[in-house]
């Protein structure tokens, strides 16, 4: 298995670089300040084709492996984390109909999302049930030939804005949710779903954190994605994938940030010499960069082991979004630390990335559930058994 | 309809230049671009290309073989094929030497319009679109802030003195477009993609009928000096003055030179 990024990667890396340094990086700012989606910047990726890559070229994407959307969330997010997360979530929120759906609903959302006319959105979370899935409390009610859905969720990423949802709900409240819940697509123009509320958060300020509410939403059986009961089970398969992406996003973030310190460094005197004359900076420089790098080939291993499918998929994934997700927090607090007081103020972007790079270490697990899955897959190569 | 769009490999705007001992740029090693003032002509085929007006968009470029690279990259953008012309005996080609191969190129493709930039980004003679159509005898509509073209001419809307001015002649001709055409689109993923299963040709100079002493060495000019432009003088700021006294210093700065 290789995972070395071939010259049709570098081209991509090239392709998304431009476009993210002439018409991305100048938005971030302001897309900070004023809490808005970046719809315009959504229009830019759909129509450089930059939304479709995880769906087949049948359904109007680009097919691209893992490395290459890998590359593409990363390129994204050096310059802007919130609008690095409009690929992300198109693919987290596709992820459960990629891996369960049925032709038929392939063909009938793949190709809007794809094209980014449609955004989606992965509907897990709720307010008592965040690392501990398995305690989600939503139903999904049988009636004919629909499913009657009620209850709510919460940080869903997207959810006020998108059109179709994944949702996730107990058919069998007895079983629990590891057995007893199914998995759902959600058109959000159903009668009795409302996105009441969104978020005020810290960082990625731009991308909308709602608040879904399902208030007896029918949907159509033919809605349920694989069997009843495998939703836990979805919903598992889709994050040991989806969690790459935030660490493509950390490396970018991280990236982004080592960037601006060195060309901050360069430029700046103090004592009549460039900042980054001091060792003492250097020092700082050298352990951001070395440290995102190895972030980087780390999350690029990961990646290759996605389409290579590994045993030991969540092994990689979580190792990657656990290192990169730390370094990118530790490499923006240096970064603010490098600038000085000028990075403490929204004159520069590293205050931005710094607080962007907190939410890689808590979303699509925490770093605590990370560590979880790393410790038990390692525990299963030993062949330790679980116990208790 | 059909057009050709002739464009030129050149070092990257802000890559360090060197010279090589014949005083000509060294290429060798340096970021190398789409001269950025073909793009603009780029932009325009495919404004025609997309608004109906013309079919058929083929790249042009003379070069080393790495030129094919900008080739590409023009064919991710748009258009549908494109032909590199590239020979030993075109090293070192100056204006009047890229304009021969150009015209003997343009006469095998025969198109409606040969469009270019308005100038390189590295030498910027700004000699070759006139020489190219000098040659083919052929008329020359030049600095087009806008190209049309209808059943048997081309018109280009040319900024002057006092406003604009619309040039029109009979197809076939030579076309020069300027910046003010709008910005050049950016190429999608797709269109990446698609560039890599588009035709390109390789011609050598036997290919467009001419041979290494019709070039007579590639050039007629030889480059005698190079030396970076003068430093300009410092500028003068007029800062943090109320509006009315920084008009009047601009304003006597202005008299002083003759220049009002």
């Amino acid at each position: 298995m290789t995972y070395l990024p071939t010259a049709d990667h570098d081209e991509l890396r090239a392709m998304v670089r431009e476009l993210a340094s002439e018409r991305i990086a100048r938005r971030a700012a302001e897309i900070d300040e004023k809490a808005e989606f970046p719809w315009d910047l959504k229009d830019l990726l759909a129509s450089q084709d930059l939304l479709g890559t995880c769906f087949s070229e049948d359904h109007g994407g680009t097919a691209l492996d893992t490395l290459a959307q890998t590359i593409l969330v990363e390129e994204i997010s050096r310059a802007d984390a919130t609008t690095s997360l409009i690929p992300i979530v198109q693919k987290l929120g596709a992820l459960p109909i990629i891996l369960a759906g049925t032709t038929e609903q392939k063909d009938r959302y793949f190709p809007r999302l794809a094209s980014g006319e449609w955004l989606i959105a992965f509907a897990l979370t709720e307010a008592a049930a965040g690392s501990d899935v398995a305690a989600n409390t939503m139903r999904a009610t049988r009636e004919g030939d629909n499913y009657v859905l009620n209850g709510s969720k919460r940080f869903i990423t997207h959810g006020s804005i998108a059109s179709v949802l994944t949702v996730f709900a107990l058919t069998d409240p007895a079983a629990g949710g590891r057995k007893g819940m199914s998995a759902f697509i959600v058109e959000t123009d159903t009668p009795g779903f409302a996105a009441p509320r969104v978020e005020h958060k810290m960082g990625i300020r731009g991308s909308p954190t709602a608040e879904l509410t399902f208030d007896d939403v029918r949907v159509p059986a033919e809605n349920r994605l694989g069997e009843e009961g495998e939703g836990f089970k979805i919903a598992m398969a889709t994050l040991d994938r989806s969690r790459l992406s935030i660490a493509a996003q950390a490396v970018g973030i991280a990236q982004g940030a080592l960037d601006a310190s060195v060309s901050y460094a360069a430029e700046r005197e103090q004592f009549g010499q460039r900042v980054a004359d001091f060792q003492g900076i250097q020092w700082m420089l050298a352990d951001m960069a070395s440290q995102t790098e190895a972030s980087r080939q780390l999350t690029y291993a990961a990646a290759a082991r996605v389409d290579a499918e590994a045993q030991d998929l969540p092994y990689w994934t979580s190792s990657a979004k656990l290192v990169a997700g730390d370094t990118a927090m530790r490499v923006t607090t240096d970064a603010v630390q490098v600038l000085g007081g000028y990075g403490y103020i929204t004159e520069y972007p590293v205050e931005r990335m710094m607080r962007d790079a907190k939410i890689t270490q808590l979303y699509e697990g925490t770093q605590q559930i990370q560590r979880l899955i790393v410790a038990r897959q390692l525990l299963q190569r030993a062949g330790v058994a679980k116990r208790g | 309809m059909k057009i050709v769009v002739c464009i030129k490999q050149v070092p990257a705007t802000g890559a360090d230049k060197r010279y090589a001992e014949d005083l000509r740029l060294d290429r060798a090693g340096v970021e190398a671009i789409i001269n950025p003032l073909d793009e603009y002509a780029i932009e325009q085929a495919l404004r025609l290309v997309d608004d109906g007006s013309v079919e058929n968009v083929t790249y042009l470029s003379m070069g080393p073989e790495q030129a094919s690279e900008a080739l590409r990259r023009a064919l991710a953008m748009g258009g549908d094929d494109a032909v590199l012309v590239t020979d030993p005996a075109l090293a070192g080609a100056d204006e009047w030497g890229t304009a021969k191969v150009l015209a003997a190129a343009l006469d095998k493709l025969a198109p409606d319009v040969a469009l270019m930039g308005m100038a390189s980004d590295d030498a910027r003679g700004s000699l070759v679109p006139g020489a190219v159509a000098a040659m083919r005898n052929l008329p020359l509509l030049s600095y087009g802030a806008e190209l049309n073209v209808a059943d048997d001419a081309a018109r280009v809307r040319r900024l002057s003195a006092t406003g604009y001015d619309w040039l029109s002649a009979p197809l076939p001709l030579v076309a020069t477009v300027t910046d003010q055409v709008g910005e050049p689109r950016y190429a999608s993923l797709k269109g990446i993609m698609a560039a890599k299963r588009k035709p390109m040709q390789t011609w050598s100079l036997s290919d467009i009928g001419l041979s290494a002493g019709d070039l007579r060495g590639a050039a007629l000019t030889r480059v005698t000096d190079t030396r970076p432009p003068e430093e300009k003088p410092p500028t003068e700021r007029i800062e943090n003055l109320p509006a009315a006294e920084a008009a009047t210093k601009i304003a006597d700065w202005l008299t002083t030179r003759k220049l009002i």
